[in-house]
């Protein structure tokens, strides 16, 4: 049966890897439904978070080939039980409609909306929270002139996690990453000789 | 004054050698690191072809000749099966150059067959200067994504002070755990770019790479249990065996247990053809009691292999009755097509010799006597009339089997792919490992000519059979060019059926005999052979075919043997796509 699961990568932070990691998922004709990729606690290792909609047996694999990866240190995949999970959004309404309307008003902080910019024309607001959550705003926002909304990939902490902050902190203790060279040529132009 | 001032000098003209001497601190170019790199890593030989982007890299060739063996070849895709025939001969690294754009996207056929047959390869493309990177300059492709998918690792280098420790990476990736190929695109300004270079240190450690899965004791106690227990166990082997360099292991295991055991066609040469307990091959034109008996065993024991669909067949009808231990270096390999009972995830070399000394001896006579009961029947029906034929046309595998005769068993045998490719892995027979080198898993057809090329280099000592179809060898035919002028001894052997046989057999058998279009014309071979200083024959009378055989053997060069064999045989047996490995069919 499919399911949600979110899956959780620790890797070397490496030019190609996110390619590397994302071609396993297309390669078997796989959509993702949610990725964020950043810094992880530790310095120089990056943390992936993706969400797909599969079978367990599946999901079980890609984790496998992801794992096989030279750069990937470890892959997870939990359910969302598992897993405290949020998504961030910005909405920007039309400031005239949360002043004069009282029920944007209390329906905003009922979802712990937060402004983030206030101006005469428009409002930026703020959330946190699951994707039904957010879609619900928006479905409530939209009658009153909802101008731009976006929303980030889905970030997940797993419940059961004990081991592997203190297992990346000493792999970073033991065996400092490479620093990475980016291209620093790409910029020079004509200062570098051309055949 | 001025003696003390050239005193400080000199001392300081002292510390300076003294320290230059310790860490070997020295300018090179990142050319010639590659190429110190190749050396320090034990490289001989490597197989190339020159372009723009890799000049630099060439250039510094020229003053290494002495030290590292270059073969042009004439189409990169020839290089990089040369370089597989190369580390699948000699069980080292092959290696191969090329240029951007044409040079390195021409790599990918042979980096899908390396990448799915796990061999070890580490190539070097050239790339344009860092600055053009994206600007769609002369020759420029995004090689590092085209090739992510085909590759074990890949890497671009734009600054030549990572050459060294990023080859030593590369070298170690490919030829650690499951081996395959790297490769590494390296831009111009970075082969050209002097730096302070401080020696070489070859990798074995990288932190987020685990080449091997640590040996769970409790897994192989288990699978130890289960093989005691079994009434008929069966063991089926692929290239893992050889991979791993665990041929002795293997077979003692295989000894000690009385297990019967058959091979993949990537496992062939592994274990001696004319051991007593070697059953055969599995798979859709393997042998007739192996496929059959894979479904009749208690307990299937898989060392090195991957569960291939040319191997189970049916996967929902495969083995269902019995235990299956799977030993496998690649945990990704578990559990993905067949479920296993007991995994054993570890290199064979370890896990081999733990499981040997827990099972107990035994002798499964009669399950090994029911094996030989269905070669019997495959004998009467099959193998009989293909390899010793005495009127009609001549067959594929009386060719073998005469080839057998005369060479022993002693030669490498390389194969393309096809018909002629399924009879030479049945009927060929093999004394040394290493001996079997063919495209598996990708079915690369033009892969044998310059295979054979890359295995005569990798093991000079030995002779070099390549057999190929007339469709294949059409395919790759140009490194004759490459035979010609490095004066090379490989024998071809081309077995020409005027077809494009297995696609024809297939169109007999399940498209109602509509040969769409494989009726495939030939040039004269022996005279586009002689074009390229090559001697060579044709045969397709049964007296001569022995004759015309030793003479290929005996000749003092390369030779191209073509022998005119039955338009329309098959190969039997087989399993039909779809089937259960227990339909096969004997016709």
């Amino acid at each position: 049966m499919k399911k949600e699961y979110t899956i959780t990568v620790y890797t070397e932070n490496q030019v190609g890897l996110l390619n590397r990691i994302a071609i396993i998922f297309s390669r078997r004709k796989i959509n993702i439904d949610s990725l964020n990729v950043s810094p992880s606690e530790v310095e120089s290792i990056h943390r992936f978070t993706i969400v797909i909609n599969e079978t367990v047996e599946v999901v079980r694999k890609l984790c496998l080939q992801i794992e096989k990866q030279v750069e990937v240190l470890k892959a997870y995949y939990n359910t969302n039980d598992e897993i405290i999970w949020q998504e961030m959004a910005l909405y920007k309404v039309p400031t005239d409609a949360v002043a004069e309307k009282l029920k944007v008003e209390r329906l905003l902080r009922e979802y712990g909306a937060r402004a983030v910019v206030i101006r005469k024309d428009y409002t930026i607001f703020e959330t946190t929270g699951h994707r039904e959550e957010t879609d619900r705003l928006v479905q409530f926002l939209e009658p009153y002139g909802l101008i731009e909304f976006v929303r980030t990939a889905r970030i997940a902490i797993i419940k059961a996690s004990s081991g592997f902050h203190e297992k990346i902190r000493e792999f970073e203790a033991v065996e400092p990453a490479e620093e990475l060279i980016e291209n620093e040529f790409l910029d020079k132009g004509q200062a570098v000789f051309t055949m | 004054m001025s003696s003390i001032i050239k005193e400080a000098d000199q001392i300081d003209k002292l510390i300076q050698l003294a320290s230059t001497a310790s860490f070997e601190a020295r300018e090179l170019s990142g050319s010639q690191a590659v190429l110190e790199a190749c050396i320090a890593e034990g490289v001989d030989t490597i197989f190339g072809y020159p372009g723009g982007a890799i000049m630099p890299i060439y250039d510094a060739l020229y003053d290494c000749h002495d030290r590292l063996k270059h073969v042009l070849v004439r189409h990169e895709q020839g290089g990089i099966h040369a370089g597989q025939g190369y580390a699948r001969s000699s069980g080292k690294v092959g290696v191969v150059f090329a240029t951007s754009g044409p040079g390195a996207t021409n790599l990918v056929t042979g980096l899908a067959d390396a990448m799915i047959d796990s061999t070890p390869l580490v190539c070097i493309t050239g790339q344009v200067f860092a600055h053009l990177l994206g600007t769609d300059a002369f020759q420029e492709t995004d090689v590092i994504n085209i090739t992510t998918p085909v590759t074990k690792w890949n890497y671009q280098i734009t600054d030549a002070t990572e050459i060294p420790h990023v080859l030593s990476k590369a070298f170690y990736i490919a030829g650690s755990g499951r081996p395959g190929p790297v490769l590494i695109d390296i831009s111009k300004n970075a082969q050209i770019q002097k730096f302070n270079y401080e020696g070489y240190t070859k990798c074995n450690h990288i932190r987020s790479y685990r080449p091997k899965p640590i040996v769970r004791k409790e897994y192989i106690e288990a699978a130890a249990q289960l093989i005691n227990d079994a009434k008929k166990p069966f063991v089926i082997f692929g290239q893992g065996v050889i991979l791993g360099r665990a041929e002795k292991e293997f077979k003692a295991f295989i000894e000690k247990g009385g297990l019967p055991a058959a091979w993949t066609i990537l496992g062939l040469s592994a274990l001696p053809t004319d051991h007593p307990q070697n059953v055969g091959m599995l798979g859709m034109h393997g042998n007739y009691g192996p496929n059959v008996l894979t479904n009749e065993c208690d307990v299937l024991i898989a060392v090195g292999m991957r569960f291939d669909d040319r191997v189970t067949g049916r996967l929902d009808k495969y083995a269902k009755q019995a235990k299956i231990i799977h030993l496998d270096i690649d945990p990704a390999e578990i559990n993905k097509n067949v479920t296993a009972t007991v995994p054993v995830w570890g290199d064979c070399k370890e896990t081999l010799p733990l499981l040997t000394q827990l099972i107990q001896e035994k002798q499964h006579k009669e399950w090994l006597a029911l094996f030989n009961q269905y070669t019997k029947d495959e004998q009467d029906a099959v193998i009989h009339a293909e390899i010793h034929p005495t009127q009609g046309e001549l067959t594929m595998g009386e060719v073998i089997q005469l080839l057998n005769e005369l060479t022993d068993g002693n030669a490498i045998i390389v194969t393309d792919v096809g018909q002629h490719q399924m009879v030479a892995c049945r009927y060929a027979k093999f004394n040394e490992t290493k001996s079997n080198i063919t495209s598996g898993g990708l079915g690369t057809m033009g892969f044998a000519l310059p295979a054979a090329i890359g295995a005569k280099f990798g093991a000079q000592h030995r002779t070099v059979v390549a057999v190929i179809g007339d469709g294949g060898f059409q395919m790759t035919l140009q490194e004759m060019g490459t035979i010609m002028q490095t004066g090379l001894n490989v024998k071809i052997l081309i077995l020409n059926n005027r077809f494009l046989g297995m696609v024809r057999q297939w169109q007999e058998l399940f498209n109602d005999r509509r040969y769409s279009f494989v009726d495939i014309q030939s040039p004269d071979f022996v005279q586009l052979a002689k074009a390229y200083g090559i001697d060579g024959a044709s045969i397709s009378d049964r007296d001569l075919l022995k004759n015309g055989l030793q003479k290929m053997l005996d000749h003092d060069g390369s030779y191209l043997l073509e022998v005119m064999v039955g338009k329309e045989n098959n190969v039997f047996p087989m399993v039909p796509q779809g089937c259960s490995v227990s339909e096969i069919r004997l016709k």
